[in-house]
């Protein structure tokens, strides 16, 4: 099959997206190991290879290298954007500053390290209660959790925003402060079906086994469970995070003033700023990207592979 | 080991035990994510319905109108447009993205570590956040000559295009940003696809002494043909409720011309504070979306059987 069978009782298996190296790649030649038939020996083909990986090097990474240097740049604009930076300067990145941007980068973290820790907790409770216990109603309950991906934010906006401002029963108003964006993001059907997938797998004997030795259900997720899911908990963190750093109308409604803005809607502020040239919008631009590019480089290997077993389970 | 040997018994304790005694413990174990749900999302849902039949006035209190938002939106011509705009950009960018997205996979194929390197650079737009990459397309459809977009066609001869200022042009403008960040999200899951594919087949083609491409038309797409349906569907449901994209790139405009749905429900909530018009177009979105992810899921169940 397709999917990465990620076998839970060894968790470093899963090395290379969608299951690479199986044993009828290593024994078959090269030459049937990729839909072309690309390979390494120098010819036409393999020169034509290297040019179409060059130019699609240079339409989706190299724009990238532009952010860069127009943050360092003074005054860019036009012809002075280019790949490097003339003569750097952190200039931008002053005036960024005055304007708040770390004030900005701030709810943003707090948000995104509270919303994903809330997010892991809330949907490994629950893939828990649904991989491992029967119950009356479970395929109802899985229904729900899908569901809830059938209703991003753009979707239910406009009556989010009145709920934000006053929760049903207990009448809080959660607008301005960083729950309105937080609690929301509780509950990721994505993640609940990709952990229960996971926790599916984990084999019947080792839970029994743990059972006989009396271990109760709190205990019996964090240290039996927990430990054997860590390569699922990895990329649910991962798009977990992406997601949330990626979220723009949610902060945007959930605002009672552009202080309580995310470093990403915040651009858009220093974007209409007269006073402010585009060097110090990609100041900004460059500090909104970096939390989401550390986060890609140091976990992109399980990142790659969990979107691909997430879709082909899904 | 005692356990294996209990394994049947065993199991079925457990599901009876389950039933029995502990029923209640799945359920604490669910309720934070049931509550945040259904506060978070199912209220508003069911808010968002209500509200829609309402004439709402803050302070004055709401009246019953029935499906006047409906006809109200349905026959606004500013609503009209941005379903077409909708579609369009829909369309067009679904289909651009998996297209491009299945080229980049047919390219990046392979196991070699430096294709692995390729493959994570190529990945980035997928992981930047959008108001980010709007940012970035902004600069590069700079209207001026030494845009950077604008001095590559300055120096094929081409003027200054105003990408985002030209009404005709604009939409087009978005869809491209659009393929862009989401055709290397379709090469992942296409080239997870591709790796399932069984290469004794290629094998068995090339003795048969196929052509290059009659091996891709009869092996390799019938073999991808459960990712493809995975990113058609994403796809869809993405183009349907298209937001951030248009928003942080031209918030609608120039003259309403890369106005859709979202953006025009958006509006017509906050600018207009329209509140039951806004909600009426939301929940015409919400079922459409509905519908559309319910056909997609019977289509494949369907493809899959056959």
């Amino acid at each position: 099959m397709s999917a990465p069978v990620i076998d839970p009782v060894r968790p470093t298996a899963p090395d290379t997206p969608a299951g690479r190296g199986t044993k009828a790649q290593r024994t078959t030649p090269a030459r049937f190991d990729t839909a072309l038939g690309w390979n390494d020996k120098p010819s036409l083909a393999w020169a034509l290879r290297i040019l179409l990986c060059l130019i699609a090097l240079a339409v989706f990474a190299a724009p990238f290298l532009t952010i860069f240097s127009g943050a360092f740049t003074p005054n860019p604009s036009g012809s002075s954007l280019s790949f490097l930076p003339h003569d750097s300067t952190l200039l931008n990145f002053e005036v960024a500053g005055e304007r708040g941007i770390w004030d900005y980068l701030g709810n943003s973290l707090v948000i995104a390290g509270g919303g994903l820790l809330l997010q892991l907790v809330v949907c490994t409770l629950a893939a828990y209660a649904l991989a491992r216990h029967r119950f009356r109603g479970q395929a109802l309950i899985m229904m729900l959790f899908m569901m809830t991906l059938m209703l991003p934010e753009e979707v239910i906006a406009i009556p989010l925003s009145l709920v934000l401002g006053d929760v049903p029963v207990v009448h809080l108003d959660l607008k301005g402060t960083v729950w309105g964006v937080i609690l929301p993001l509780g509950a990721w059907g994505f993640s609940v079906m990709m952990l229960t997938e996971f926790m599916r797998d984990i084999p019947d004997e080792i839970e029994e086994a743990a059972r006989l030795d009396g271990v109760g259900e709190l205990r019996m997720l964090w240290q039996v469970v927990l430990p054997l899911c860590k390569p699922a908990l990895g990329v649910a963190g991962v798009l977990g995070f992406i997601m949330i750093w990626d979220q723009y109308l949610l902060p945007l409604i959930a605002a009672k003033d552009p202080t309580d803005y995310t470093v990403t809607v915040a651009l858009s502020i220093l974007r209409t700023d007269p006073e402010v040239g585009s060097g110090v919008v990609l100041a900004g631009a460059v500090i909104a990207l970096i939390p989401s590019l550390i986060v890609y480089l140091l976990l992109q290997r399980s990142l790659v592979s969990g979107i691909a077993a997430g879709a082909t389970k899904g | 080991m005692t356990a294996t040997v209990n394994t049947p018994a065993a199991r079925g304790g457990r599901v009876f035990g389950v039933l029995g005694k502990k029923a209640v413990v799945p359920w604490l174990f669910l309720a934070p994510g049931l509550l945040l749900a259904l506060v978070f999302k199912f209220w508003p849902m069911a808010k968002g319905i209500w509200l829609s039949f309402f004439d709402v006035r803050p302070f004055l209190g709401d009246q019953w109108i029935g499906l006047d938002n409906y006809t109200r939106v349905l026959t606004d011509h500013r609503f009209q447009d941005a379903i077409g705009h909708t579609l369009v950009l829909g369309i067009g960018q679904s289909l651009g993205a998996i297209l491009l997205g299945f080229v980049l996979a047919l390219l990046l194929e392979g196991q070699a570590r430096s294709l692995k390197i390729i493959r994570t650079a190529v990945f980035l737009p997928a992981v930047t956040a959008t108001a980010v990459v709007g940012e970035l397309w902004r600069l590069m459809y700079y209207p001026t000559s030494d845009g950077l977009l604008n001095s590559g066609l300055h120096l094929l001869g081409l003027g200054p295009v105003q990408f985002l200022d030209n009404p005709g042009i604009a939409l087009y403008s978005t869809m491209a940003m659009g393929i862009w960040i989401w055709a290397p999200y379709n090469m992942v899951i296409l080239l997870a696809g591709l790796a399932g594919v069984d290469r004794s087949l290629y094998e068995a083609a090339a003795m048969d002494g196929v052509s290059l491409w009659q091996r891709l038309r009869h092996v390799t797409l019938p073999a991808i043909r459960p990712a493809l349906m995975i990113v058609l569907t994403l796809a869809t449901i993405r183009g349907l409720r298209v937001f951030t994209e248009v928003y942080v790139l031209t918030g609608g405009g120039p003259a309403g011309s890369t106005d859709v749905w979202m953006t025009r429900a958006y509006t017509l909530g906050f600018s207009r504070n329209d509140i039951g018009g806004a909600s009426a177009a939301s929940v015409v979105l919400l079922c459409v979306t509905l519908l559309l992810t319910v056909t997609v899921n019977y289509l494949r169940k369907r493809g899959e059987t056959r």
